[in-house]
């Protein structure tokens, strides 16, 4: 070690602390204005929201997509582990499960505060219906939840120091068999929300064969967004291996943008081209409404150009930040896709017919409230804290075995 | 010039009170008037059908048709016929006469007080929209209730089963199962359901002493309970809110009032007869001669949901 590295490394450890502390704080004051309006909205009902009973679905409905699309991803990258046995992502696998968990869980928080009646949510389970989308749904990712915590569990087992060899062929079997039941399932289930969505005949911006292609691209994208960044920030060891692994995922990334962004130009320019028929002005909405900037910059710009930019460097970190752009602004792609479905009368002279004087429920515009951001965030710092606490206490990027052979070999 | 005020002479608080109670009870006695000529025949009455079959003795009507007479007279008639039947062998419709319709909105009004429709609920509104550039311009109103689909997308939507048509047609909301998702909102293709807040009329207005008066009457109105299905309901919100406080809402055909022997409230309230009701089964009916006429037409018929309510173009 130079001399020279000497003196920066206390500096750096400085900033580490310093980095830990600011996160925290952070951290701290998402989870009380996130309490602060989860405990409002437990009391008071969905008083505070701005959604309305012509634009039902809302933020919350948008974080749902969002955060179950980033738990079927990083499911379906932990696949490429575990069913495909692709060596090079091997160090991931377990991360990649325990990160489809705790986005599950985000999800179904946030879908859980937008149903009015929530002490309601298992009459899904008792009283089936086979024709509805969204009972579909609700029963795959239950399936989809046992199997995750399942295979999380055997993942995290095979890395205890204590399997032996003939075990740990065993372990591999049953996750290539949890693997590969799972593959299907999340494909299913998250191809069935965006079924959800395309089946609505009567939104003519949702009813659409692309929906639920899109949803499984989209969700490959912000998942493998979303663990890379995890990867390239929070892992402990930052070796050659780790550098490759980065090198790996930033690969893969950069071409599932280039997927979307192919899919996302067939889904605005086909129904669009012409300039007539019914989507053709909600697709105008979309690119050059009052919220043309959702698309154009958060979306186009810091969700593909820089990303794609930053994917391409050689700094590990610099390709984390193009990840974790990826990801975030993922977010901005599903706001996309749940409002302006519903931003136009479905019969002339509607947002006009009857008003409420009150809570301005008969209203085609919709601005999330702040309360909605906070239930949002209050969402977004349970999902922190439950990561936070799955890899201070579970072997989520560190190997046992690895790091024994490591030292052995040392 | 004409003076504005013609009645400024009665402009008295008292005068005024006079003058609303009299309107009140002209009111009411001109929508109970069809029942004036029930008789109750409890031996013709089915027995008291699940979800929506007439509880009690159904009434029948003793005037014969005469000429001229009032299609109140007439549709009430038919009613009391059409409730003597099996549940599943009645098909109610609805046939509104755009030509006929002035735009007045009693119908919503009518509607809102009848199901003590809180704010943001709505289930008949009225598009008012103008026609043309001057100077050949008209307006067009479109009263707009549930169209109580035949195919109806809010039904296979439903993930719980808490919506379902009725075997006499009309789509019910069990608000005891909603769970209040919204996915109907978003599938009905008319836009005829909204969802309740929880809000009431009163929220934010002005409170204490000197407000008291106006206040008491109007929350004294809004917690009365509603009749819908012919349930009593009150609302409130809360940890757990109290249906249909946090359930998708719709109109109803007036389910409650047809099982007594009453027409829907906007049937009753139209001041141009421009709504008729009845049974689509009977062919004998005036909405069956209605709905067949040359220019009856339906909305979004390309859709094939079927809708039971038909407009005179």
């Amino acid at each position: 070690m130079t001399a020279n590295a000497q003196v920066r490394q206390p500096a750096t450890a400085a900033v580490l602390s310093g980095l830990r502390y600011g996160l925290f704080a952070i951290w701290l004051l998402a989870a009380i204005a996130g309490g602060y309006a989860i405990a409002q909205r437990l009391l008071l009902g969905e008083r505070l929201a701005a959604y309305s009973s012509y634009i039902p679905w809302g933020l919350w409905v948008s974080a749902y997509i969002f955060f179950i699309g980033l738990s079927a991803g990083a499911f379906l990258l932990s696949s490429l582990v575990y069913v495909f046995r692709l060596r090079q992502f091997e160090r991931v696998g377990p991360l990649a499960l325990f990160v489809a968990v705790v986005t599950l869980a985000m999800a179904l928080l946030s879908i859980l505060f937008d149903l009015g009646h929530m002490e309601r949510f298992w009459e899904v389970y008792v009283r089936p219906q086979w024709h509805s989308m969204m009972a579909w749904m609700v029963w795959l990712y239950t399936a989809y939840f046992v199997l995750l915590v399942a295979e999380l569990g055997v993942a995290l087992h095979r890395r205890s120091s204590e399997r032996s060899s003939s075990q740990l062929l065993r372990d591999d079997r049953i996750l290539l068999v949890l693997g590969s039941i799972g593959v299907p399932l999340a494909v299913a289930f998250h191809g069935g929300v965006g079924a959800l969505f395309a089946t609505v005949v009567a939104r003519e911006y949702w009813n659409t064969a692309v929906f639920p292609i899109l949803f499984l691209s989209g969700a490959l994208l912000s998942g493998s967004g979303l663990l890379m960044a995890i990867v390239v920030f929070l892992w402990p060891r930052r070796d050659a291996a780790w550098r490759q692994l980065v090198a790996d995922l930033a690969r893969v990334v950069a071409g599932l943008v280039l997927l979307e962004l192919l899919l996302e130009f067939a889904e605005y320019s086909i129904p669009a081209w012409y300039q007539v028929g019914p989507q053709s002005s909600l697709i105008v909405y979309v690119l050059f409404g009052p919220y043309w900037y959702v698309f154009w910059v958060v979306y186009g710009l810091f969700g593909v150009a820089v990303p794609l930019v930053l994917l391409t460097r050689r700094d590990p970190f610099v390709r984390g930040i193009g990840a974790a752009l990826v990801a975030v602004t993922f977010f901005a792609v599903r706001l996309d896709l749940v409002i302006p479905g519903l931003v136009t009368p479905e019969l002339r002279g509607l947002e006009r017919a009857y008003l409420d004087p009150i809570g301005g429920r008969l209203s085609y515009l919709y601005s999330p409230s702040v309360f909605e951001w906070q239930v949002t965030l209050g969402v977004v710092a349970i999902g922190a804290a439950l990561f936070y606490l799955g890899q201070r206490f579970l072997p989520l990027m560190t190997d046992v075995r690895e790091d024994r052979s490591k030292e052995r070999a040392g | 010039m004409p003076d504005p005020r013609p009645l400024a002479a009665n402009d008295s608080p008292t005068a005024r009170r006079d003058f609303l109670l009299r309107t009140v009870a002209a009111l009411v006695a001109g929508a109970a008037l069809p029942l004036a000529g029930l008789k109750n025949v409890a031996s013709a009455a089915p027995p008291a059908a699940v979800a929506g079959g007439p509880t009690g003795p159904v009434p029948t009507l003793d005037i014969s048709p005469q000429a001229g007479e009032d299609v109140l007279i007439r549709m009430q008639r038919e009613l009391a016929r059409a409730l003597v039947k099996p549940m599943d062998e009645r098909k109610w419709g609805m046939v509104i006469d755009t030509r006929k319709c002035v735009g007045c909105a009693a119908c919503t009004v009518g509607c809102s007080l009848e199901n003590k429709l809180p704010p943001g609920v709505v289930y008949r509104p009225m598009t008012d929209t103008e026609v043309g550039t001057y100077p050949n311009v008209t307006r067009r109103f479109i009263p707009r209730p549930c169209m109580q689909c035949e195919n109806p997308p809010c039904v296979a939507v439903c993930p719980v089963g808490a919506t379902f048509k009725r075997p006499d047609g009309i789509v019910a909301i069990d608000y005891n199962a909603c769970i209040g998702c919204r996915y109907c909102l978003t599938a009905c293709p008319y836009q005829a359901r909204t969802f309740d807040f929880g809000a009431d009329w009163t929220d934010n207005a002005a409170s204490g002493r000197p407000a008291a008066l106006a206040l008491d009457g109007a929350t004294g109105y809004e917690h009365l309970a509603g009749f819908e299905y012919g349930e009593k309901w009150t609302r409130a919100e809360g940890v757990i809110p109290q249906s249909p406080v946090g359930n998708a809402r719709k109109c109803t055909f007036c389910a409650h009032r047809l099982e007594k022997g009453m027409l829907p409230m906007c049937a009753t309230t139209c001041i141009g007869r421009a709504t008729f009701f009845g049974d689509l089964n009977d062919p004998t009916s005036l909405v069956s001669e209605l709905a067949a006429s040359a220019n009856a037409t339906r909305l979004k018929e390309e859709l094939g949901t079927e809708p039971k309510v038909f407009y005179l173009l």
